[in-house]
């Protein structure tokens, strides 16, 4: 039987499946590999950030810095390489330290001054802009050999598709992930917090520690984001990705976890993600409508997701409470 | 079950499509709306495409680079015969376009370069906004003919390319002549507002008798400039003439008014030049030049503003 907890990771998937079955049946050429090794490609970025927003969002909580720390990443990066020698792989560990420090700095912040994670992530967001903007306006192109070694890592399939590393970087991401929030102590603990800081507190959640590590992981993973987004720009530009943030809380809703926290899946981020792939590249094919339809179509989604999420909550205290009411009865 | 069946059939779905194209096909990943001019050029670009028979494909990517990329990869996934691009930055492109190369799938610049090897895109069309500036200034010595003249100029956005190689053009133009003189530049930021307001402090500062033309980067700098000079109480187009560059319809009408004197077109249409070169190209092996520069083109109170105006109002300016 299927549990109601499942629904909407259901929904995500059948729309997904509908939503491919459709375009696939209108443009044969959508079912290429080309079109899915774009899928990966082209949202390799984004998926990266939303695994780290599926964590914030079923904590409860909002992360609206993530946007900013990507490009401040790319800014950082092509400032780093350009201007210094350090080797790439040590930029890459240094930035992910600073982003990671930066959203831990976050988590405390929401946690020990009590403030919500709105207005925290609200003024994170600034801040990595602002120094991204400080760092330089222009958009800088990164030329390193390593960057030239790493873009040319793909995997070519036949239909001329092409698996790059960037994607299989998002796939892995989402794996760990999964495995995290799914199989550890930590993971358990996230979906308790989702469930009110005050029960999880009353049942020995370290609230403290689970906060600030769910704002690390997800300053990290928009750090992890922003490598990816250098790799598939090959270069900085402090104006970029502007309004991801929104992009990827977008994906973890149609994915199907709940905005207030306390229930969802990795796996239907990924699937989220998707479909607002598939949206644009539908767009792109058909090549007549306006692209804002993209954000019209991300819009109703994500308000038929919410009644879907508002009415299985309502069922399920609906059925609480017909229970409790025949427990007085007897 | 079914959903493993479904994934199952898909699978094995997932093979090369052939393309059986019996007329042109063109991918066109435009930066976004932001400007009049952009929003004319779009418009253009798709009447162009039809007057050749050629379905378009129109992706706008809302100023995001990211966007435009994917829309690349997905025209080229869609296997369409040639793609336009309005590039939004000159970086980051070399990637998508080595997989356009592969793929045989020429790819024509519109408007702006990029930073990518030459032998990756076919060919870019784009105005020389030097020789732009040029045109303006050879306009200005011809119309005074040896007389002095003190010449005020309202520059673009300091450090912007168009402001940069505007000025130098039209310096270039009337370094050789004597009798003219730019007597005080400043930025009005491209924008109308801005125009009238730095028109404003040229007149106090100068004494409008003592100007005798105005240079303004952008028309719509000039049109908020005759509104600063009307309200000095003297007339534009006749006690200060006035050269600007762009040719928007509201400077059309300006002069067809006698209130501006002459604009010189950055022309919206790239696209026509670029797909001539593309239909040579694919029909018949020609190699057009790396760079195809487009015509910029002086217009005055000779030609028929009125009609011109009325013309380009409709395409979204």
């Amino acid at each position: 039987m299927i549990r109601s907890t499942h629904l909407p990771l259901i929904a995500t998937l059948f729309t997904f499946l509908l939503a491919y079955a459709l375009c696939a049946w209108q443009f044969p050429a959508m079912l290429s590999t080309r079109v899915v090794a774009n899928l990966l490609t082209d949202n390799a970025f984004l998926g990266i950030v939303a695994v780290g927003m599926t964590f914030v969002i079923l904590s409860g909580g909002i992360d609206l810095s993530v946007g900013s720390v990507i490009a401040f990443t790319g800014v950082f990066l092509a400032v780093v390489l350009r201007d210094t020698s350090i080797p790439p792989m040590m930029a890459f560990a240094l930035v992910l330290f600073i982003t990671s420090a930066f959203g831990a700095a976050m988590g405390a912040t929401i946690h020990y001054l009590e403030m919500p994670p709105f207005i925290v992530t609200l003024a994170g967001m600034f801040l990595a802009r602002g120094a991204a903007y400080v760092m330089s306006t222009d958009s800088i192109p990164i030329t390193h050999e390593f960057y030239d070694v790493l873009q040319s890592l793909y995997w070519k399939s036949a239909g001329g598709g092409r698996f790059r590393i960037i994607g299989g970087i998002m796939i892995l991401t989402f794996i760990v992930a999964a495995i995290i929030a799914h199989r550890t102590k930590f993971g358990q603990n996230v979906y308790a917090l989702g469930g009110g800081a005050t029960t999880a507190r009353l049942m020995g959640v370290p609230v403290a520690s689970t906060t600030i590590k769910i704002y690390a992981i997800s300053g990290g993973l928009a750090g992890l984001s922003g490598i990816v987004f250098s790799l598939y720009t090959s270069a900085g530009y402090s104006l970029a990705t502007v309004g991801v943030e929104l992009d990827a809380i977008a994906a973890v809703v149609i994915g199907g976890t709940l905005l207030t926290g306390g229930y969802g899946f990795i796996a239907g981020t990924f699937f989220g993600i998707l479909i607002m792939g598939l949206i644009q590249t539908y767009i792109v094919f058909d090549g007549t409508l306006s692209s804002w339809w993209t954000k019209i179509v991300i819009g109703g989604l994500l308000f038929a997701f919410i009644l879907l999420q508002k009415g299985l909550t309502w069922a399920s205290t609906k059925r609480k409470k017909a229970v409790i009411g025949l427990d007085t009865q007897s | 079950m079914n959903i493993k069946a479904t994934l199952f059939a898909s699978a094995i779905t997932l093979m090369p499509i052939a393309v059986v194209a019996s007329d042109l096909t063109i991918g066109f990943s435009q930066i976004g709306s932001e400007s009049g001019w952009r929003a004319a050029e779009t418009t253009v670009t798709k009447q162009e495409a039809e007057a050749r028979g050629i379905t378009l494909k129109f992706a706008d990517a809302q100023q995001k680079q990211e966007n435009q990329i994917s829309a690349l990869r997905s025209f080229i996934a869609q296997g369409v015969d040639a793609i336009l691009i309005a590039p939004v930055v000159a970086t980051g492109w070399d990637e998508v376009l080595e997989e356009a190369q592969d793929s045989d799938i020429p790819v024509v610049l519109l408007d702006r370069t990029v930073d990518a090897p030459e032998e990756l895109y076919l060919t870019a069309v784009t105005s020389d906004l030097v020789h732009e500036g040029s045109v303006a200034g050879q306009w200005l010595v011809d119309e005074m003919a040896g007389a002095d003249c003190r010449i005020v100029e309202l520059q673009g956005t300091t450090g912007s390319s168009p402001a940069i190689d505007r000025k130098t053009g039209f310096e270039n133009a009337i370094s050789d002549h004597s009798n003219l003189e730019i007597v005080r530049s400043q930025t009005g930021d491209f924008t109308r507002s801005q125009g009238k307001v730095v028109m404003e402090s040229f007149l106090k500062a100068e004494g409008g008798e003592n100007i005798c033309a105005l240079y303004a980067h952008n028309d719509d700098m000039a049109v908020g400039a005759i509104q600063a000079i009307k309200e000095a109480g003297l007339n534009p187009g006749k006690d200060i003439k006035i050269v600007a560059i762009d040719a928007v319809p509201d400077a059309h009408l300006a002069i067809a008014n006698g209130e501006m004197n002459a604009t010189i077109e950055l022309t919206p249409n790239m696209a026509g030049p670029a797909l001539d070169a593309l239909d040579a190209y694919i029909n018949s092996g020609t190699m057009p030049p790396k760079w195809i520069q487009t015509e910029s083109k002086l217009f005055t109170a000779a030609d028929d503003n009125q009609a011109i105006y009325e013309m380009k109002k409709g395409l979204g300016y």
